[in-house]
């Protein structure tokens, strides 16, 4: 069977998914406590106004008719409006949206990219001094919690060093580069401003080592146990006894294998990554979709809840697509065994 | 003994455990000749695998605090790390047991026989040597070929897609001709075959030995064959080890060997190899002594029929019972123990019509007719 192949059959795989998603989200805005059309009308409203309403806004269908009418209207882009903006959620949560992707997208990049040398380090000097420093600072990147990281950094980097700017994306008076993707990183090379591509990188540090350390300590901690047990394969005496470099033994043969199997928690770590960013975008008054989310609760601004919910899951989802492809390409066994 | 190209004298090799130190290999000498093929024989446990990865350098937990490797004279001992690892694949290779587990599942086989082929013997990975193979397509082109070249060399039908494919799209029998095939691409000059073929099943195993045996004489390669079935060391090689808990207790040429096994233990071997005519052998009644704690004497005289006092507390050096023959056991000591000897001889192994001696053909009385008697 071929990668393509593969890839199909994974994305037929997710529509499943995606439907049992869609029926559940539909449902949590149909049992959220409240009335929609009392809260509407207020009230003043006679019983008369309300059953008027209701049949207007299609609520005294059945639930299949309902679900039908909702699902039509969110893939339309008709989210609704929210109570506390005024706004319709969906361009609300478009606005927001690449802010918290370039926030949660980059923590996972760093922190894959620097979990795997430190796992592999850690793993191949097991019980060594290397080891013990990984497990001492993976213990603490887990058990800090987010937000008292966030302050912690904010008062060493900001207040009394004074080397990075304390919060927002920009610095005031630099202006946002001219809006692709929205993502500041990747507008500002697009535009070729590399003066506002250094002030994005800047602003965005401190939120990423927030947010990324646990993810970091966590996927570290995995590729470590990984390593060590593909240490005792067959294969890695195999490669030994043919005169194989060691790096290449550990970072190539050892590091493929033990990477596939930690990328499952790497999928599952980006949609904690989306739900946890709230913590930190609350921190650095970063104008994302998390902010937004929690916002949205504390108002019980229900659409917009519900929007939020709609985007974190289809991010989830995605996420793990996306980790599925990667396993197929990086373990032959997976696309070759399956079918 | 003309020309050995690996002599181990009096190796020992301890591991540090939590219950004390395991004297694992404890004083073993044998020698392996140019172009020869020499067996290691002896059940699970016994050390083979500790004595060959002592001899590849590939045991960093283990300490050798006495004994000496020479390969082509030179005591790779005293080598350094990096002068061990040049050698490691270029002048002595190894051919795993298991074709299932000994290849990297991730890696199609032509980019393992590939990575061989570019950093065999290379201390570690360089950026620079990275950026020059990804730019000349010449050496990729000729590693390639060289790799499909190697592939037909063991008899693989359609190299080509074999070199395209992944572990898992191949069978055991493949898998294990792509061993060999690695293990051979450097040439090297020794050859260690940890039980190539066991994992197989009997006539995939033999023609994969067979296989093998060729390749070798081909290329004068010396071969130090490990198995635990003597039945597959007489096929292979031309002199026979017998290894019992980290100690050589018998060794001489296959021939003398099969005429005239000699140590209790070998005799025990050659019981328990299952016959036709009598089916399932006994096997030896007992286990391995531990090797935190052992025996003061004879580390075979808690399971030896033959057993004395003596067994017990004295070491029972090899003693040369033949021209080239020499047996770790007290029955050979003087005179008398001689007699008992012959008593124990006159009683004849019974190796009956094995599968393996169908091949062979000796007839199965051979061996036990005149066993010891001309000692």
């Amino acid at each position: 069977m071929s990668y393509v192949d593969y890839l199909v059959r994974r994305a037929i795989h997710s529509v499943p998914v995606i439907f049992g998603l869609s029926v559940l989200i539909f449902l949590i805005s149909r049992v959220i406590p409240g009335d929609p059309v009392r809260l509407a009308l207020g009230p003043e409203a006679t019983e008369q106004q309300v059953a008027t309403l209701r049949a207007e806004m299609g609520l005294d269908q059945p639930l299949p008719m309902q679900y039908a009418d909702w699902l039509f209207g969110v893939v339309q882009g008709d989210w609704g409006m929210s109570l506390r903006t005024n706004n319709n959620v969906f361009s609300d949560i478009v606005a927001r949206l690449p802010a918290t992707l370039e926030l949660t997208v980059v923590t996972l990049f760093f922190a894959v990219l620097l979990a795997i040398p430190f796992g592999v380090v850690a793993g191949t000097n097991k019980d060594r001094w290397q080891d013990h420093l990984s497990r001492i600072t993976a213990l603490f990147g887990v058990s800090m919690p987010r937000f008292w990281v966030a302050i912690v950094l904010q008062i060493v980097f900001v207040v009394s060093l004074g080397l990075l700017p304390l919060s927002g994306r920009l610095s005031d008076g630099v202006a946002p580069p001219p809006a692709v993707t929205n993502l500041y990183l990747v507008d500002s090379l697009i535009a070729g401003q590399f003066g506002t591509f250094l002030d994005a990188a800047t602003h965005l540090l401190l939120p990423t080592v927030a947010l990324g350390l646990a993810t970091l300590a966590q996927v570290m901690r995995l590729i470590r146990s990984d390593m060590i047990d593909e240490q005792r394969k067959d294969y890695v005496l195999a490669a030994r006894a043919y005169g194989l470099p060691n790096t290449l033994i550990e970072y190539k043969y050892m590091l493929q294998n033990a990477f596939t199997s930690s990328l499952t928690v790497v999928g599952l770590a980006f949609g904690f990554l989306l739900g946890n960013a709230f913590l930190v975008e609350i921190v650095f008054a970063w104008p994302g979709m998390a902010r937004y989310g929690v916002q949205a609760i504390l108002y019980q601004d229900f659409n917009a809840i519900v929007g939020v919910t709609i985007v974190v899951g289809i991010g989830f989802v995605t996420a793990n697509f996306v980790v599925d492809l990667l396993y197929g390409y990086l373990d032959p066994r997976v696309r070759l065994e399956e079918g | 003994m003309a020309d050995p190209i690996l002599e181990v004298k009096n190796l020992h090799v301890h591991f540090e455990t939590h219950d004390g130190t395991a004297e694992v290999i404890n004083g073993i000498d044998f020698s392996i000749d140019r172009g020869e093929t020499a067996a290691l024989v002896g059940e699970t446990g016994c050390g083979k695998s500790v004595t060959v990865k002592s001899i590849m350098g590939l045991l960093p937990s283990a300490t050798i605090p006495e004994g000496e490797i020479r390969y082509k004279g030179e005591d790779v001992l005293s080598l350094s790390d990096a002068e061990r690892h040049s050698r490691r694949g270029k002048e002595m290779s190894m051919i795993m047991q298991d074709p299932m587990t000994s290849l990297n599942p991730v890696l199609t086989v032509g980019e393992q026989m590939m990575d061989v082929l570019k950093w065999q013997g290379r201390p570690r990975l360089s950026l620079s040597k990275l950026v020059r193979d990804a730019l000349s397509t010449g050496a990729k082109a000729e590693h390639r070929k060289r790799a499909i070249e190697m592939l037909g060399e063991v008899e693989i039908s359609a190299p080509e897609r074999v070199f395209e494919s992944y572990p898992v799209e191949l069978s055991g029998g493949m898998r294990q001709r792509v061993l060999i095939a690695i293990a051979l691409l450097s040439e090297p000059d020794l050859l260690i075959a940890d039980e190539p073929g066991t994992a197989l099943d009997v006539t995939t195993e033999a023609k994969v030995l067979d296989l093998l045996d060729e390749l070798v004489e081909e290329r004068d390669t010396s071969v130090l064959y490990i198995t635990h079935d003597l039945g597959v060391a007489r096929e292979v090689s031309d002199r026979i080890n017998v290894m019992y808990a980290g100690e050589i207790v018998e060794q001489a040429p296959t021939v003398d060997l099969f005429a005239n096994p000699q140590h209790p233990y070998t005799r025990g071997l050659l019981e328990s190899i299952p016959t036709l005519s009598t089916g399932i052998g006994d096997g030896i009644e007992g286990h391995l002594p531990d090797y935190t704690n052992p025996p003061a004497g004879c580390r075979f005289a808690d399971r030896c029929p033959h057993a004395e006092a003596a067994c017990h507390e004295a070491y029972p050096y090899p003693r040369r019972t033949g021209p080239d023959h020499a047996t770790a056991c007290h029955l050979f000591d003087g005179l008398p123990a001689r007699e008992r000897h012959e008593s124990l001889a006159a009683d004849p192994v019974d190796i009956g019509t094995a599968p393996w001696l169908a091949g062979g053909g000796d007839a199965p009385g051979d061996i036990s007719a005149d066993g010891g008697t001309d000692q």
